[in-house]
C-alpha cells in the first residue's frame, strides 16, 4: 500500500492556499497509509547566495537558537529561524557541506530533513490527519507539494522510514511500491560515497537518484534509470524546485491518477484524494503509462 | 430510488442494493459518487443502476443481472468476476477491468488500462479506446473487443477467448496469434458492436486468438515460459 499525492499550482494566484488544497489529499490517503506521513513543500525561496534547511529533533522545545547562533558566528553570517512543531527552518549564506558539518558537529541527534532553496520536508509517525495538524499544513503556501502515507512493509514504523526522502539540493522522493533488490544496491551506492540511515528500500531508490543526480544526471534521465536499475514495483513521484515528475515501473502494479486544469496538475494514488480539489469535475483526468516519466513544472 | 454519497455511507448504499426484490427490476441512482470503492458490489437482481461521478475500485463486482452505468471514470477491478448482467463505464477504466469475469458484457466508452479482461472466464468486453498492456492474459472464454489499440503483450498465455481488434497492437503474448476472419467472427463481433452501441465495421478488425502450443507443458517451450 502507501498513499502518494502532488500538486502542482500552474495558477499563481492560488499559492496561498497551497496547504489548504493539500491538506484533504492528504487525509484521503489515511486507508492507504495510516503508520507515517510527510510531505515536501515548495516556496518562500530564498536567494541563490543562501540556503534553507529544514531540521527536525525529537524534543519538541529543542534550543535552536543555540543552533542558530553557533551558525552565525562559524559563517560570519545572520541566520533566521522559524520553528514548526519540532522542527525549524534555518536560512542563511554559506555553502551546503560546511554547514551541514557544523550542525552534526554542535549535535548529532538533529536530522537534517532537506537542504536547498525552497523545499521544506516535514515527516512524522501518525496518522496523516494528525502529521497535518502538528505542522499546521492547512496554513502553508508556495508553488507546489508532494505528499506520502505510508503503510510500512520492508521495514520499521519510524521517522526515518517516512517519506519524503531527501535526494539532493531541493530534491525528494516519495514512493509506493517495494523494491526487490534493495540489499544489493545499497551497498553498491555505499561504495560511490552514498549514506543510509534506515534498511528502507525507498531509501536506496533515493540514495539511487541522489547519485545519479550527483553524476550530473536530469531528473528524467536518472528516472529512466530507475526504470532500468531498480527491481520491484514502484509509482515515484520526484519533487525538484520548479515541479515534480512522475513514474510508474514498466508492470504498474501500483496506482496512480493524474488531474490537469488550467489552475493546477494534480496526481494522487486514487482518484478519492482529488476529489475535493476546485474543478475537478471538469479536470482531464488520466494514468500515466508504465514506464514513462512525466514532468510538469516552470521552463 | 436515490441515494446521495455526500450524506450515505458505501456500506448503506450497498446493503440497500442487496435488499432490492429478486422478482422486479427497480431503477436506482447513486449521485455525488468521489472515488468511492466497492460500489454496487455483489448484486444478484435485476436492477438498473446509475452511479453519477467517479467511482474507486472493483465498481460492479461479481455483478449478477444488474445493468449498471457509471457516469464517470472507474479504478482498478471494475466488473471484476462478473456473472451476468452488464456494466457500461461512459469514461475510462482503470486496471483489470472484468478481471476473471465469467459472463455479461462490460462496456468502456473510454480507455481501458492494463490487464484488462485478465483470466476473462466467458464475459465480453467492448472498449471503444484502447487497452494497455497484458489484456486479455491467460483469456479462457469470452470475448474482448479493442476499438481503439491494444498495448504490449495482448493475449500473453491465452486459451480460448476472442480477441478482435481494430487498431494497433504493440506486441503479441506468448502463444498469441494473429487469426483468420471467418463468417462465425463477423458474426458475434457485429452482435457485440452492435450491443455495445459502436457503429465500426467488424471488417476493419483482426482477430486474435491461442496458438494452442501452451496448453500443455512441453519441454521444448520452455524458453516461452
Amino acid at each position: 500500500m502507501c498513499g502518494i499525492v502532488g500538486l502542482y499550482l500552474k495558477n499563481s494566484v492560488l499559492e496561498s492556499q497551497l496547504g489548504e488544497l493539500f491538506e484533504p489529499m492528504l487525509i484521503a490517503m489515511t486507508g492507504r497509509g495510516p503508520d507515517s506521513a510527510g510531505f515536501a513543500i515548495y516556496g518562500d525561496e530564498v536567494g541563490d547566495d543562501m540556503i534553507k534547511l529544514t531540521l527536525q529533533h525529537e524534543d519538541e522545545h529543542y534550543p535552536w537558537h543555540s543552533l542558530a547562533e553557533i551558525l552565525e558566528e562559524e559563517f560570519n553570517t545572520a541566520v533566521s529561524v522559524m520553528h514548526n512543531a519540532n522542527a525549524a527552518v534555518l536560512k542563511l549564506s554559506a555553502e551546503e557541506m560546511p554547514v551541514r558539518a557544523a550542525i552534526t558537529d554542535f549535535d548529532d541527534s538533529i536530522r537534517i530533513m532537506s537542504v536547498g532553496h525552497s523545499i521544506e520536508i516535514l515527516k512524522e509517525v501518525g496518522l496523516p490527519q494528525q502529521i497535518a495538524e502538528r505542522f499546521t499544513l492547512s496554513g502553508m503556501k508556495g508553488s507546489h507539494i508532494i505528499g506520502h502515507t505510508r503503510m510500512a512493509t520492508e521495514s520499521g514504523v519510524t521517522m526515518e522510514g517516512s517519506h519524503p526522502f531527501t535526494t539532493g539540493m531541493d530534491l525528494c522522493l516519495v514512493h509506493n511500491g517495494s523494491l526487490s533488490n534493495h540489499n544489493r544496491l545499497r551497498e553498491e551506492l555505499k561504495k560511490e560515497g552514498i549514506q543510509f540511515e534506515t534498511e528502507n528500500d525507498s531509501e536506496v531508490a533515493a540514495g539511487y537518484l541522489t547519485w545519479r543526480l550527483r553524476e550530473g544526471a536530469s531528473v528524467k534521465e536518472a528516472l529512466e534509470g530507475a526504470i532500468e536499475d531498480l527491481d520491484g514495483f514502484f509509482t515515484f513521484t520526484v519533487g525538484t524546485k520548479d515541479g515534480f515528475a512522475v513514474v510508474r515501473d514498466p508492470i504498474a502494479c501500483k496506482p496512480a491518477v493524474m488531474a490537469e486544469t488550467d489552475d493546477y496538475v494534480a496526481m494522487a494514488s486514487e482518484y478519492h484524494a482529488l476529489s475535493t480539489l476546485p474543478g475537478i469535475e471538469n479536470a482531464k483526468l488520466w494514468e500515466p503509462d508504465p514506464g514513462k516519466v512525466y514532468f510538469w513544472g516552470k521552463g | 430510488m436515490e441515494f446521495d454519497l455526500k450524506t450515505q455511507t458505501v456500506r448503506d448504499v450497498n446493503q440497500a442494493l442487496h435488499d432490492l426484490p429478486k422478482d422486479q427490476e427497480t431503477e436506482v441512482v447513486v449521485n455525488n459518487i468521489s472515488g468511492d470503492h466497492n460500489l454496487a458490489v455483489g448484486m444478484d437482481q435485476p436492477a438498473k443502476i446509475t452511479l453519477n461521478g467517479h467511482a474507486g475500485y472493483y465498481c460492479a463486482g461479481m455483478n449478477k443481472e444488474a445493468e449498471i452505468v457509471v457516469n464517470g471514470n472507474v479504478g482498478q477491478g471494475v466488473a471484476e468476476n462478473m456473472m451476468s448482467g452488464k456494466v457500461h463505464i461512459k469514461g475510462n477504466a482503470s486496471q483489470s477491468a472484468a478481471a476473471t469475469a465469467h459472463g455479461g458484457l462490460l462496456v468502456v466508452d473510454g480507455d481501458a488500462a492494463a490487464r484488462c479482461g485478465i483470466s476473462m472466464k466467458g464475459v465480453n468486453i467492448v472498449v471503444k479506446g484502447s487497452v494497455g498492456h497484458m489484456s486479455a492474459f491467460m483469456g479462457q472464454a469470452g470475448c474482448l473487443v479493442v476499438c481503439g489499440d491494444a498495448g504490449d503483450a495482448l493475449g500473453d498465455s491465452l486459451y480460448e477467448a476472442h480477441l478482435y481488434v481494430k487498431g494497433k497492437v504493440e506486441s503479441l503474448g506468448a502463444d498469441c496469434v494473429q487469426k483468420e476472419m471467418r463468417a462465425e467472427h463477423i458474426e458475434e463481433l457485429s452482435a457485440l458492436l452492435k450491443q455495445a452501441g459502436c457503429d465500426d465495421n467488424p471488417e476493419d478488425f483482426t482477430r486474435y486468438g491461442s496458438g494452442r502450443n501452451l496448453y500443455n507443458f512441453k519441454v521444448d517451450n520452455t524458453s516461452a515460459y
